[in-house]
């Protein structure tokens, strides 16, 4: 689950972290009173949105007036928000975040984050701040520095120390170093974080450092034990079909294809989309029915599928192992009875009772395709789409 | 012989008495797994499934000599089991349990490197070797003994692999399903090593997904040690960057962990990369001649 700039900074000034004196705003009045309260003659008005590249889409905005505050704030408000991360589609701005700017001389790079590879979290940081971070690891690999916490001893504040000095900080700047970063291995630890990111971490004029922006993932799997984390969670930033699916214990991914796709477990599922697209289709989504997939949640996947208008046939693929066919084929036709089905369905059942869902499927009176194999039920999927 | 289980192998379920654990526990029973017991703290002293039920994993193990663990614990609960069993004795521990956050899996990976103890999973189906043990959540009748090693991070597929292996005559010796989590336990390259020594492993399959760098280390593993014909398949090469598909493990971010750049990798080494999974099958009866 992603957070938004302002409650990562929320949580980073919680810690100690010093971040640039702001509030959200949600309208031009809104944010002319916090520009008011904030005092001087220049502010930052930053659209709060789930993507990386808001500076270079036009997202960040730095104004000398408070009328050029409203008249951002407005302009930010009133359209969505596409950046390289996005697609054209963009996201939407409910919020922007209004603060002080805050003149400083270095830009610098800081995240944390756990790397797979070495089952550890790991802290990464570059003398090369404020830039794209993706780009610096692909063109200046040397320009990136890593440091490893041994997840049974933990950060140890030499490691910070000897970071801070390869950063050619001074003694004071590297001493306000290892205190951000203690905090924010705290952090990770006490909200499950997957990865925090500050890009840039300034140094301000007067030697301190600060977090200019910050990018913050929680484990979506440890949300049980921070019950105060589900109201951070913006549905808004997310693609309805997605949040809706989740509701429902089903893993959605919307894709752009008329091919619809119901498949159990997540390996299948995207196997499913690859022979798809190498048989020249294209697939509308991703979508992972899950291991206790019961006939209600067949039905609701289905319809979910269906929502997508540019839908025009759907492949169900099921491999049952803890699912059962005759369970995901009673699922189908409550579905295609409900909402009604003006598609081709193509069905490919193989495992555990598969005789028995095809023949619940053969004896519904439904006008279903069945096939044989993965690359059977693809090559029909992508004849039914032909036009 | 077989690799990691075999006829001979007892088990014994944690969170035996649950609903999945009871049902799955029943399925192996049947299939002919040696299940000598279960844990469910506080209900020491009952029967479940014909079985003791034991407080504690160290109960159990010294009334039962069990070596394996098959673990059904919820995801709050689980790291705590896996770190029981292994603080126990347990050999090998196999985790189905979906959903333990990644910093706990930290934990307990650091923890288990200090034992004997393997760990395969969490959020796996688990392992089977046909006719003789099964700990996990596959389904039992699609397999058959046979000369096939099968290595997956993906639960579906390895059943494909199964299905196909079996259907073109070659059966399996022993199937890993090694799951879809970031930080796991045995990876790809613990198991290929165990097949490469297996005298009754013939060939391999080793079934791949996109994110991470396993496959990648796998490839240049299977170059320098492994001698027998390897079949690859690598799940999710359309899928688009950034977006998590269903597995936490399964993202692309900052052209790592690639779908192409593993397929690229495997080939390299070797590795007879099939386009799609329908194909793993018949490409390793043609390599078997």
């Amino acid at each position: 689950m992603h957070l938004h700039e302002y409650q990562a900074k929320h949580w980073l000034a919680e810690r100690g972290i010093p971040i640039p004196a702001g509030q959200p705003a949600r309208s031009a009045d809104e944010a002319e009173a916090v520009a008011r309260q904030l005092g001087g003659t220049q502010w930052v008005v930053k659209a709060q949105a789930h993507t990386g590249g808001r500076g270079k889409a036009g997202g960040v905005k730095r104004v000398d007036s408070l009328a050029a505050v409203r008249t951002v704030t407005e302009s930010l408000l009133s359209t969505r928000l596409v950046t390289i991360q996005t697609g054209a589609a963009g996201l939407p701005v409910d919020t922007v975040l209004i603060e002080a700017v805050t003149p400083f001389s270095r830009e610098l790079y800081l995240s944390v984050l756990v790397d797979r590879s070495q089952a550890a979290i790991v802290f990464m940081a570059s003398k090369a701040g404020g830039m794209d971070i993706e780009e610096i690891a692909a063109h200046q690999p040397e320009q990136i520095l890593t440091l490893t916490v041994e997840p049974l001893s933990g950060l140890h504040d030499y490691q910070c120390r000897q970071l801070g000095f390869d950063l050619a900080l001074s003694a004071t700047a590297v001493n306000h170093l290892v205190g951000i970063m203690q905090n924010l291995y705290r952090l990770m630890q006490d909200k499950n974080g997957h990865q925090i990111e500050i890009n840039p971490l300034v140094l301000t004029t007067d030697e301190r450092l600060m977090a200019l922006d910050a990018k913050l993932e929680v484990d979506d799997n440890a949300l049980y034990a921070h019950p105060d984390l589900t109201g951070l969670r913006d549905v808004a930033q997310e693609d309805w079909r997605e949040a809706r699916a989740r509701e429902h214990g089903l893993s959605y991914v919307s894709l752009d294809g008329q091919i619809g796709c119901m498949v159990n477990g997540a390996g299948l599922a995207m196997a499913t989309l690859d022979v798809i697209k190498l048989h020249g289709g294209h697939p509308a989504n991703f979508l992972d029915v899950g291991g206790g997939a019961t006939a209600a949640r067949v039905a609701e996947a289905f319809k979910l599928i269906l929502s997508d208008n540019q839908v025009r046939a759907v492949l169900v693929n099921i491999f049952g192992g803890i699912v059962r066919c005759d369970l995901i084929a009673e699922g189908i036709i409550e579905a295609v009875r409900e909402v009604g089905v003006a598609v081709p369905v193509i069905v490919r059942l193989e495992g555990t009772n598969a005789l028995a869902g095809c023949q619940l499927l053969n004896t519904s009176g439904l006008a279903l395709i069945t096939a044989d194999d993965l690359d059977d039920a693809a090559l029909k999927a992508v004849a039914a789409v032909q036009p | 012989m077989s690799i990691l289980i075999d006829a001979g192998t007892r088990v014994i379920c944690q969170g035996f008495t649950g609903k999945q654990a009871t049902f799955h526990s029943a399925q192996c029973l049947e299939y002919g797994t040696q299940l000598v017991g279960g844990v469910t703290p506080g209900r020491g002293g009952q029967t479940h499934l014909g079985l003791p039920v034991f407080d504690t994993v160290k109960q159990a193990i010294n009334a039962t000599a069990a070596t394996a663990s098959m673990i059904y614990v919820p995801p709050p609960y689980a790291a705590d089991a896996i770190l029981e069993a292994a603080a126990a004795g347990i050999e090998l521990i196999v985790c189905i349990t979906e959903g333990i956050p990644v910093l706990e899996m930290l934990h307990v990976k650091a923890v288990l490197a200090r034992t004997q103890t393997l760990l395969i999973g969490p959020n796996c189906p688990g392992i089977i070797t046909p006719g003789a043990c099964k700990i996990g959540i596959m389904p039992g009748f699609i397999h058959q003994p046979g000369c096939i090693g099968i290595v997956s991070r993906s639960g579906t597929l390895t059943y494909e692999a199964v299905h196909q292996t079996t259907r073109v005559g070659l059966g399996q010796s022993t199937c890993v399903g090694i799951g879809g989590d970031p930080i796991k336990g045995l990876d790809f390259i613990d198991v290929l090593a165990r097949f490469e020594q297996d005298e009754q492993t013939r060939g391999i399959i080793m079934v791949g997904e996109i994110g991470g760098r396993a496959e990648e280390e796998a490839a240049g593993y299977i170059k320098s040690h492994v001698t027998k014909p390897v079949v690859g398949y690598i799940a999710g090469l359309t899928a688009p960057p950034g977006k998590r598909m269903g597995h936490a493990g399964a993202i692309i971010s900052g052209g790592q962990g690639s779908g192409t750049g593993k397929v690229e990798a495997l080939r390299a080494a070797g590795i007879a990369v099939v386009d799609s999974p329908s194909q793993m099958g018949v490409r390793m009866k043609a390599l078997l001649g």
